[in-house]
C-alpha cells in the first residue's frame, strides 16, 4: 500500500478507469494541460487530446454535452473548474441529468460523473471557496458524494464512474495535498450510499464530511487526552444518505454534533438532524447540535474573516466538549 | 542584536491554493547579505507554480532554516532577516475571536438541570426501574446524563437488577494520525461488544416510503367472524340525540325508594272495569305520570331548559314517554300533562305507544317534550342510568315493582318497592332541588289510596 | 414530361414511393394533430401542443436523416417527424393519455416530450434547448468512436436564443462535430413574434461558429430535404456541423391554452394557412402525375381509420399503478452495475 495525497488518488482513480473502460474520458476547461489545480496531470500524454479533452468555457455545455455522449453510452468524467462555477450548469444538471431515467420510464439513463472542486483552502474568497452541494441535495435521481480520505475519493470516483446515474463528485480542494494516507494497488471501490464510521466512540457522536472529517479526528485526538471519547462517522456519500448508519451512530451516545463547512441554513445537516429527531426520540441524551460557518454569503478574502468564518480543529475541539459535559 | 533592531521570521507564502506546502530550489542570499525589500530570496518549487520569492522586509539575513532541496509547510519560516526598528507593526486583527463557533449553548446558571431529564434518561429509567432522584447528575449544571444512569444501573442498585444494559466498551479508538486518513477498516475493533440499539426507536415515524394507498377493491365479501347491520335513519337519529345529550349536558344522578303497595292494590281494584270501560289497560305508569306531573308543578325548575346565560322554564307540562321496542326507542309526547286525569293520562299512553310501535308517529307527536319519564321497570330493570333528552334538563325512570322486606315502625313487612331514578342536568339542577322533587314524587305514588280518582 | 427532364424529387434522390410516404407522414401528422386538438377540447386529454403548419419541413428532414442509425433530439410540436422516424400513431395517442403503455415515458410526461430509444428518438424535456448540447454530445461520441452517424436536433427561434444554443453551437463548431442544428423557425415564441425575438438573423449566427447556416423555405419539402441531406453528407465527411433555418408558420396557436388573437390577427394566420406545404406538396404530387383527388380521398379515409382506432385504444389502455411513481429514480437492483 502507498501513502499517496488526496489529489493524487482521484487523479489515479480517473488513470486507472480510463485504462480499464475505453469509453471513459475527461473533459473540461484546461483538462489538458493537467487541470488548474493538477488533478488530470499527465493524463493527455497517457490517453491523447481526444479522450481528455480541453473544452471551450461554457459550463452547461460541459455538462450538457457529457450528458449526451452518455446517454449514447460513453462515461464521461466533466469536471467544473471550481464548485463556484457549476451554477451555469445547473439546469442541465438538474432539470436532465437527474432526470432521464425517470422521465424516460427508464429506456434512457444517464451516467455520468461531474467533478467539482469545493471549500475553502485560505485566500480564495468568495468564488473559490464555495460548498454548494446543498443546492443539488434533495434532488432525486442524483447521487452525491463528498470523500474526506485519499482511500475514499479513490474508491469513491471510481464507483461514481462505473455507476449507471449521474453523480456529482465534490472533492475538497484543501484535502487535495493537505491530507495523505494510506490507499491500496490495483481495483477496488468504496460503495455509494455508505457512510463510515472513522472512530469509535462512547461520549458523544460527530457526524460529518469533507474536510470537517479531518478537523473532527484531529480534535477528537485532544479530547481523548482529557477523557472524552469522540465516535465519528463520515458520511462520504450525501446522497442517498446512509441512514441506518446515521441513526446506529447516534444512538450509540444519544448526543450528536453534526458538521461541515456548507453553511447551516438548508445545509446537510439539517436533513441528518430531521432524520434522527424523527427515528430516535428516545435514545437522544441532548439536542441535535450543528456547527457550521454561519449564514453569509461565503467566506471573505481578509484573514479575520476567514478566521471567523471557517470551521478548524479547535473550533470543532470547543463543540464537541461543549456537548461531551452536557 | 542591537536595541533598535528586530529579528523578522520570513515564512513560506501560500503561494496557490490548494497548495500546503512549498521546497526551497536555490538560496539566492546567504547569511551576511544586506537584502532591499522585494529583492529575490531564493527559488521556491510547488505542485503549480516555480517562483522567486522577493523578501517582504529590508535588513540583514541572519540565518537560513531551510536548505536548498528541503521542503517547508505554507506558514513556515524558512530565514531569519534582522531589520532596522520599526514601529510595532504587529497587523492589527490577527487575533481573530473565535466567534464563528456559534455556542452551544448559554451557561443557564439560572435553569436547575437537575431536574431536566432527556428522553434517552427517562427511556433507560424506565426500562430498569431507577429512580433518578437518586443519581447524581455530572452533566451540565447538575443534569442527569445517560451515562450516569447507565453507570448506576451498572452498580447494580437498580429495582430490575436482570437484564441491565452491559456498560459500553471504552472506546478502542481508531487513532488517526493528525490530518491522514485511514485506510478504511469499519470499526469492529471494540473491545467489548457494543450492544445494538435498535434504530428507529420512536415507533412513530414517518417511513422513507409513503404508505402505499389503500385501494379498495369493490366486492370484497366482510370476514366470517362479523356480519354487518345497516344504520336506519331512527337509529342514526338515536345515535346523535344520545351524542348530544351526552356530551353537552354534565348528567348527574340520583334514586329513591317508593313504597308502591297502596298503587297496587288499587290498579289491581280498578284494572278490570277500566279494561272494561275504556277498552285498554290501566297500567301504572298512567299513575307515575300523575305523581310526576304533580311534583313538577311544585318544583317547576325542574320542567327547564339551559340556555347558556339564562334558564329558560317551561310552562307548559309536556312529558316525553320512552316507547320502546326490540330495536329502537322514541319519546312521544303527551302534551299539557298536567290537565289530564289519570284515565286521560292512561289513553295518551296508549295512543302514542300503539302509534309509536307502528311507526306512525307524526312530528308534532314527537316535538315540544319538556320531562321525560322512561318506565325502565317494564323490562325488569331495578337500576338505570337514564340519558337526559336533549334538551330537557331531566329524565326520571320508574323501575320494577318487586316484593321487599322492608322496617316500618321497627317492624319488618313485606312491601312492593320500586326505585326511582333521575339523571339531572347539574348545570340547571342541584342534589337539593332533586332531593324534594323526588321526595314529593315519592309522596304522591305514596299517597294513591283506595278513594283515588282515576278521572 | 418529357424523357430527360427528371422531375426534382428525382434529381435529388428520391424515388417516387418516397415523396408518396412524406406525404402520407405530413397528412397522418396533421390529422393526428387535429384529432388531439379535439380531444382537449373536448376534456379527454389536459393539453396540447400542436405543430400544425410545421410538418412539411419535419418530415423532409426525417427523410433525408438515417433511421436506426442516426440519432433523433426533437422538440416538442414534431409529431412528423417522430412519425417519420417509426413512432405509430397508438404510441403516440398512449403519450397524449398519458399511458401506462406509452414509450415516450409510461405516462410521466406532458404529450410533445418524445422518447423513444429502440428508434433513437433522445428523451426530451420542457426547458427549452437543452437537446441542443445533448445532441452535440452524441455528435462528440460517434466522432470519438469512429461511428458514421449523425446527431440532428431541433428547435423553435425562440430557443435558439438559449446559452444552450450558443453554448452547443460553439462546442460543436470547435471539435467539428457531426450535428445538424435545425431551427423550425415559425415567427412566434408563444405570444413573441421573431422581430422582438430575434436580433439579426438565425442561420448567420453559424457564421460566428465557424460552420455554415442555410435559411430555407420550411413549406418546400423538397428544398428542406436537399439542405439536410447536404448537412448530413458534410457531417459524415467529418467537415462538421450546420445551422439550418427552416423558415414556417405556426398555424395553431402556441398550445391548447394560448389565445393566439391577443398577439395575432386571423387574417394573418389564414394568409399563413393559404401557404402551408401540404397542399403544396400535394399539388406536385399531382402535378407528377403520382397522386390523384381519388387517392387523395382513400388516404384521408385510411388516416382516419388509423387515428380512430389509435384514440380508442389509448383511451381503454390503463393508466400506470400509483406507486409506480417510486420507480426508476435511480437504477433498480439487478440493473446495478459490477461494483456493488
Amino acid at each position: 500500500m502507498a501513502v499517496i495525497t488526496y489529489l493524487e488518488a482521484i487523479r489515479s482513480a480517473m488513470e486507472d478507469e480510463m485504462r480499464r473502460d475505453g469509453s471513459v474520458f475527461v473533459l473540461g476547461e484546461d483538462v489538458g494541460k493537467g487541470g488548474v489545480n493538477n488533478a488530470t496531470k499527465g493524463l493527455r500524454d497517457l490517453f491523447g487530446e481526444e479522450r481528455v479533452m480541453d473544452t471551450p468555457l461554457a459550463e452547461s455545455a460541459i455538462v450538457g454535452v457529457s450528458i449526451g455522449a452518455a446517454m449514447y453510452g460513453m462515461k464521461p468524467v466533466a469536471e467544473v473548474q471550481f464548485a463556484d462555477f457549476i451554477f451555469p450548469a445547473a439546469n442541465q444538471i438538474i432539470s436532465e441529468a437527474a432526470r432521464i431515467r425517470y422521465r424516460s420510464n427508464n429506456d434512457w439513463n444517464c451516467p455520468i460523473v461531474i467533478r467539482a472542486p469545493y471549500g475553502a483552502t485560505g485566500g480564495g474568497a468568495l468564488y473559490h471557496s464555495q460548498c454548494p452541494e446543498s443546492v443539488f441535495f434533495g434532488t432525486p435521481g442524483l447521487k452525491i458524494v463528498a470523500p474526506s480520505s485519499p482511500y475514499d475519493a479513490k474508491g469513491l470516483l471510481i464507483a461514481a464512474i462505473r455507476d449507471p446515474d449521474p453523480v456529482l463528485y465534490f472533492e475538497h480542494k484543501k484535502c487535495y495535498l493537505g491530507v495523505t494516507g494510506e490507499v491500496p494497488e490495483g481495483d477496488f471501490t468504496v460503495p455509494i450510499g455508505k457512510a463510515e464510521v472513522k472512530r469509535q466512540g462512547t461520549d458523544i457522536t460527530v457526524i460529518a464530511y469533507g474536510i470537517a472529517v479531518n478537523y473532527a479526528l484531529q480534535a477528537a485526538e485532544e479530547l481523548a487526552r482529557e477523557g472524552i471519547s469522540a465516535h465519528i462517522l463520515d458520511l462520504r456519500t450525501l446522497q442517498p444518505l446512509d441512514k441506518e448508519a446515521v441513526l446506529e451512530a447516534a444512538a450509540k451516545t444519544g448526543k450528536v454534533l453534526i458538521v461541515h463547512e456548507d453553511n447551516k441554513t438548508g445545509g446537510v445537516g439539517a436533513e441528518v438532524s430531521a432524520i434522527i429527531a424523527e427515528e430516535l426520540l428516545f435514545e437522544l441524551d441532548a439536542p441535535i447540535q450543528r456547527l457550521c460557518p454561519p449564514d453569509v454569503p461565503a467566506v471573505g478574502m481578509n484573514p479575520p474573516m476567514e478566521k471567523f468564518f471557517l470551521l478548524s480543529a479547535d473550533k470543532l475541539a470547543t463543540a464537541m466538549r461543549q456537548l461531551a459535559l452536557f | 542584536m542591537t536595541d533598535n533592531t528586530r529579528r523578522t521570521e520570513v515564512t513560506v507564502p501560500h503561494l496557490a491554493e490548494t497548495l500546503v506546502s512549498a521546497t526551497i530550489g536555490k538560496w539566492l542570499k546567504k547569511p551576511g547579505d544586506y537584502v532591499e525589500q522585494y529583492d529575490v530570496l531564493c527559488e521556491l518549487i510547488t505542485d503549480k507554480v516555480s517562483v522567486e520569492m522577493p523578501s517582504p522586509v529590508e535588513g540583514t539575513i541572519i540565518e537560513l532554516l531551510v536548505a536548498d532541496g528541503d521542503t517547508a509547510d505554507v506558514g513556515a519560516p524558512i530565514c531569519i532577516i534582522e531589520e532596522k526598528a520599526a514601529g510595532e507593526g504587529a497587523v492589527p486583527g490577527t487575533a481573530a475571536p473565535e466567534g464563528g463557533v456559534r455556542e452551544l449553548r448559554q451557561e443557564p446558571g439560572e435553569v436547575p438541570m437537575s431536574g431536566r431529564y432527556s428522553p434517552a434518561v427517562l427511556k433507560l429509567a424506565a426500562e430498569h426501574g431507577v429512580r433518578l432522584e437518586e443519581i447524581r447528575g455530572t452533566g451540565l449544571g447538575g443534569r442527569i446524563t445517560r451515562k450516569d444512569v447507565e453507570a448506576f444501573i451498572a452498580s447494580g442498585r437498580t429495582r430490575s437488577a436482570s437484564g441491565a444494559r452491559p456498560e459500553p466498551a471504552a472506546a478502542a479508538a481508531v487513532p488517526a494520525a493528525g490530518t491522514a486518513g485511514e485506510p478504511s477498516s469499519p470499526g469492529e475493533e471494540a473491545a467489548a461488544s457494543v450492544p445494538k440499539v435498535p434504530v428507529r426507536s420512536t415507533g412513530l415515524h414517518l417511513s422513507s416510503n409513503p404508505p402505499l394507498p389503500n385501494i379498495e377493491v369493490e366486492g370484497q365479501p366482510v370476514g366470517r367472524g362479523e356480519y354487518l347491520i345497516d344504520i336506519t335513519p331512527i337509529r342514526h337519529t338515536i345515535a346523535s340525540r344520545m351524542r348530544q345529550s351526552v356530551s353537552e349536558i354534565p348528567h348527574a344522578w340520583t334514586m329513591i325508594e317508593v313504597d308502591v303497595t297502596n298503587l297496587v292494590l288499587l290498579r289491581n281494584k280498578l284494572k278490570d272495569e277500566f279494561k272494561r270501560q275504556e277498552g285498554i289497560n290501566l297500567t301504572y305508569l298512567a299513575f307515575v305520570l300523575k305523581a310526576v306531573v304533580g311534583a313538577i308543578k311544585d318544583y317547576p325548575i325542574m320542567n327547564s331548559v339551559w340556555a347558556t346565560d339564562k334558564i329558560i322554564v317551561k310552562r307548559d307540562i309536556n312529558l316525553s314517554l320512552a316507547v320502546g321496542t326490540e330495536d329502537f326507542v322514541v319519546t312521544p309526547v303527551i302534551k299539557q300533562a298536567d290537565q289530564k286525569s289519570i284515565a286521560g293520562l292512561a289513553m295518551e299512553i296508549d295512543q302514542l305507544t300503539r302509534k309509536a310501535r307502528a311507526g306512525k308517529l307524526a312530528l308534532s307527536d314527537m316535538q315540544g317534550g319538556t320531562f321525560t319519564v322512561n318506565n325502565t321497570g317494564s323490562f325488569g330493570s331495578i337500576l338505570s342510568y337514564p340519558i337526559i333528552n336533549y334538551p330537557q334538563a331531566a329524565i326520571i325512570t320508574f323501575e320494577s315493582i318487586v316484593k321487599k322486606p322492608v322496617v316500618i315502625q321497627d317492624m319488618i313487612a313485606v312491601r312492593s318497592m320500586a326505585n326511582l331514578c333521575l339523571s339531572l342536568d347539574h348545570r340547571i339542577l342541584d342534589g337539593v332541588i332533586c332531593g324534594r322533587f323526588l321526595q314529593r314524587v315519592k309522596e304522591n305514588l305514596e299517597g294513591y289510596s283506595m278513594d283515588t280518582k282515576l278521572y | 414530361m418529357s424523357i430527360g427532364q427528371l422531375a426534382k424529387h428525382r434529381r435529388l434522390g428520391l424515388s417516387d414511393q418516397d415523396v408518396i410516404e412524406m406525404y402520407t407522414y405530413m397528412l397522418k401528422a396533421r390529422k393526428f394533430d387535429e384529432r388531439s386538438l379535439l380531444l382537449q377540447r373536448a376534456g379527454k386529454i389536459a393539453f396540447h401542443v400542436s405543430g400544425i403548419g410545421q410538418e412539411t419541413a419535419q418530415v423532409a428532414a426525417a427523410f433525408a436523416l438515417q433511421k436506426g442509425k442516426d440519432y433523433f433530439l426533437p422538440y416538442y410540436r414534431d409529431y412528423a417527424f417522430v412519425l417519420a422516424v417509426g413512432m405509430t400513431m397508438k404510441e403516440l395517442m398512449l403519450s397524449v393519455f398519458a399511458k401506462a403503455e406509452d414509450p415516450n415515458s409510461g405516462g410521466r410526461q406532458m404529450p410533445g416530450h418524445f422518447s423513444h430509444k429502440k428508434i433513437h428518438i433522445v428523451t426530451g424535456s420542457s426547458p427549452v434547448t437543452t437537446q441542443v448540447p445533448h445532441a452535440v454530445g452524441f455528435a462528440l461520441a460517434a466522432k470519438m468512436q469512429r461511428q458514421d452517424f449523425v446527431a440532428f436536433t431541433t428547435f423553435g427561434e425562440g430557443s435558439s436564443n438559449q446559452g444552450d444554443f450558443h453554448e452547443g453551437c460553439n462546442f460543436a463548431g470547435v471539435h467539428k462535430l457531426p450535428v445538424i442544428f435545425m431551427c423550425e423557425n415559425n415567427q412566434y415564441a408563444i405570444s413573441i413574434p421573431l422581430h422582438k425575438q430575434v436580433a439579426g438573423n438565425i442561420s448567420e449566427r453559424a457564421l460566428g461558429y465557424g460552420f455554415p447556416g442555410y435559411k430555407v423555405d420550411g413549406n418546400d419539402a423538397l428544398e428542406v430535404y436537399r439542405v439536410v441531406k447536404e448537412a448530413r453528407e458534410r457531417a459524415v465527411r467529418g467537415e462538421g456541423p450546420t445551422l439550418i433555418e427552416a423558415v414556417m408558420y405556426r398555424i395553431s396557436p402556441h398550445s391548447t391554452a394560448d389565445n393566439d388573437l391577443l398577439y395575432r390577427t386571423k387574417e394573418e394566420v389564414e394568409e399563413n394557412r393559404a401557404k402551408d406545404g401540404i397542399p403544396r406538396f400535394k399539388q406536385y404530387l399531382i402535378d407528377n402525375g403520382l397522386w390523384s383527388e381519388q387517392q387523395d380521398e382513400e388516404l384521408l379515409e385510411a388516416i382516419k381509420r388509423e387515428v380512430n382506432e389509435a384514440t380508442d385504444y389509448a383511451e381503454k389502455a390503463p393508466y400506470p399503478k400509483p406507486e409506480d411513481t417510486l420507480r426508476h429514480v435511480y437504477a433498480e437492483d439487478g440493473e446495478v452495475p459490477a461494483w456493488q
